[in-house]
């Protein structure tokens, strides 16, 4: 920095000096004008303070228009990025809601696809109106065909669920005569009465056992008894556990 | 002393009082404290010289005072108030950092 006015060099003497003047002018002199500086001084220190104190308190109002149009288009910039951000939240909250929907219908689609094949296959157990068909057979005279027959016609008249009495009748299910006079279903042998369960339309199971010439009519000409009892709820609650096929593969074909 | 003295109860009847600037102040008080800082360094530099005097200090004082604030009021009304009033802080600070190297080399031979 330059410093025109303070051209004089100065010495050890001089700064003595300096000090001594600086002690005299401090020294108290009760005159008008010295009365007057001290007022000054006082002023100048509670107008420090003041100032201090308003610029740490400092609000909006004190600021000039252009910091004002400063502030103001800042906050706008800042409004405007705030809002382009909630857009975007915005459509990816869309996106994920969509997407969550999809999902949800999808996971139903398939749950109902599952209950409607687990019912089909035996897996699942159900329940729902039907007929119990009950054949008296003490003597054993009943083969395996009346069985077969009573299950086809069942399933013609609609049958959406059949048990032999522990056994689910699925699309593998096979009759066959033992030995003994007994009846085997898929294997496991049931033993009179026979009792068949299954839900469908009752009025319409129940009339396709008892046509002339059906099941129960042929049973009786075997010598057995045949009842059918409508009931509002049947359960079918055999189940089977599904193999894997060991030769059949499915073809894939072009799905839509 | 007696200013000095002045100066520190100021301070003190400041932070008690805690006051509060009045609006058609606030432009002002800045500029006037600056420019009164700067004829209180100017009178301790003359006092130095050996040129002190108490009436000279007293109107240098005021008219720094109303100079400044004169000038910022102008450059509002101009609509340049906030560079003016730069500008004057500028050139104060600049006659501030003159003196006080003044000062010192008189008391400090540095």
């Amino acid at each position: 920095m330059s410093e025109p006015h303070d051209s004089t060099p100065t010495g050890p003497r001089d700064a003595r000096h300096a000090w001594a003047r600086l002690r005299r002018a401090g020294s108290p002199r009760p005159s008008r004008s010295n009365l007057l500086a001290m007022l000054l001084a006082l002023a100048l220190g509670f107008a420090i303070i003041a100032q201090v104190r308003q610029t740490s308190i400092q609000g909006l109002e004190t600021l000039r228009e252009d910091e004002l149009v400063r502030i103001l288009s800042d906050v706008d910039q800042d409004g405007d990025q705030l809002s382009g951000e909630v857009r975007d939240l915005q459509s990816s909250l869309e996106l994920l809601k969509s997407r969550t929907t999809g999902e949800q219908e999808a996971q139903r689609a398939a749950q109902e696809r599952l209950d409607a094949l687990g019912i089909l296959a035996g897996t699942a157990p159900a329940k729902g109106p039907g007929i119990l068909l009950r054949i008296e057979d003490p003597q054993r005279l009943v083969r395996q065909n009346l069985l077969l027959d009573a299950v086809q016609e069942l399933r013609a008249a609609g049958a959406e669920a059949i048990q032999v009495g522990d056994v689910r009748v699925v699309a593998s299910t096979w009759f066959a005569d033992t030995d003994g006079g007994g009846i085997s279903v898929s294997g496991s042998e049931v033993t009179p009465p026979y009792v068949i369960r299954a839900i469908g339309d009752p009025n319409t199971l129940a009339g396709a056992m008892q046509i002339p010439g059906g099941v129960t009519a042929t049973a009786r000409r075997a010598g057995a008894e045949a009842s059918v009892d409508i009931r509002d709820e049947v359960e079918v609650d055999a189940l089977l556990s599904v193999t894997t096929p060991q030769y059949a593969r499915p073809v894939p074909t072009s799905t839509p | 002393m007696i200013p000095a003295l002045g100066l520190a109860v100021g301070v003190l009847v400041g932070l008690l009082l805690q006051p509060t600037v009045p609006v058609w102040l606030q432009p002002y008080l800045p500029i006037a404290v600056i420019a009164a800082l700067d004829a209180v360094f100017g009178a301790v530099r003359a006092i130095l010289d050996g040129i002190f005097s108490d009436k000279v200090f007293v109107v240098s004082f005021l008219s720094n005072v109303v100079v400044a604030a004169f000038i910022v009021f102008l450059g509002d009304k101009l609509g340049v108030g906030s560079q003016l009033s730069t500008g004057v802080v500028v050139v104060l600070g600049v006659r501030i950092f003159s003196n006080v190297a003044s000062i010192r080399r008189h008391l400090f031979d540095a």
